[in-house]
């Protein structure tokens, strides 16, 4: 059946659009934000991928997308933040679209937020300091934002492209 | 349906606020405080250097990994760095008691620390 190439095609497409966003991002740091404050653009797929195919489908896209990041840009150090951030965030996610409670934008909001948290508690690990709570507020009021903007974009998204 | 749809949008409203509540009450909680007076540098949680808030200067810290370290008007910046994300150098100058830094890659974390007050109260 073609079922199966389709899967993959959708999911190569996916994973390329995660890196395009995700670089996109790089070129175009925020001003004076502080450390992880990323809008988190490629979230968009992650939420696509949990609406339209499944976790593990959207746990793979995040990690490859993650992997091929850090080999780009960070180091070992970068890529144990942005995997903490993806993985916290995929999974507040995907328990909150279980209760059934939330729309796509909570749900985004939330991935958000867990984005944000998860990159600076490896932060705090890394760096063995607690004072980076100092950047907590805005990363919280950022990932609020992002999600609900993200949210908003990927319902419309769900909803039109047929994939 | 509908009901459904408009309970959902309830609940993303509620989590969304609290959310916000929660950053504004820490935020209250975790203000910075006045003008520090130093630049208090670290690695791998160990302090390496401290510098005087009162006195320009520019350090280069590291070698094969560098963060360049500007001191000017009171307040620290990096400048440059080879560390890849650049969050470090966009994350722009702190002056104040509690402010911090980071640069992730390469462990690095400034901070401004008070002490002798060094009269200076510049706004980042
Ligand atoms: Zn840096």
């Amino acid at each position: 059946m073609e079922k199966k190439s389709g899967r993959a095609a959708r999911y190569a497409l996916l994973t390329a659009l995660a890196l395009v966003l995700s670089w996109l991002e790089a070129a175009l740091p925020l001003p004076a934000a502080p450390p992880g404050v990323k809008l988190g653009l490629a979230n968009l797929t992650a939420v696509f991928a949990l609406y339209r195919l499944s976790l593990r489908d959207a746990a793979s896209i995040s990690l490859t997308r993650v992997l091929l990041v850090s080999l780009t840009f960070g180091n070992a150090y970068s890529l144990a933040y942005s995997l903490a951030g993806g993985a916290l965030s995929l999974a507040v996610m995907a328990l909150l679209k279980k209760t059934g409670k939330f729309s796509i934008v909570g749900v985004s909001v939330a991935g958000g937020v867990g984005h944000n948290v998860g990159q600076i508690l490896v932060a705090m690990g890394v760096l063995g300091t607690a004072r980076l709570a100092w950047y907590l507020p805005a990363l919280l009021v950022s990932g609020v934002l992002a999600g609900a903007a993200i949210g908003a974009a990927g319902g419309l998204v769900v909803r039109r492209v047929r994939l | 349906m509908q009901k459904d749809r408009k309970k959902a949008a309830l609940h993303d409203l509620l989590l969304a606020a609290g959310v916000l509540l929660a950053a504004g009450v820490l935020s209250l909680l975790l203000r910075p405080g006045g003008g520090g007076a130093w630049a208090v540098v670290s690695v791998d949680g160990q302090e390496i250097a401290r510098y005087r808030l009162d006195q320009d200067r520019e350090e280069t810290i590291g070698q094969g990994d560098y963060n360049i370290l500007r001191i000017e008007n009171g307040a620290a910046a990096v400048t440059e760095a080879n560390c890849g994300d650049r969050t470090c150098v966009v994350m722009g100058p702190i002056s104040r008691e509690g402010e911090t830094i980071v640069c992730l890659p390469h462990r690095l974390l400034i901070r401004v620390e008070g002490g002798e007050a060094s009269g200076v109260d510049a706004v980042s």
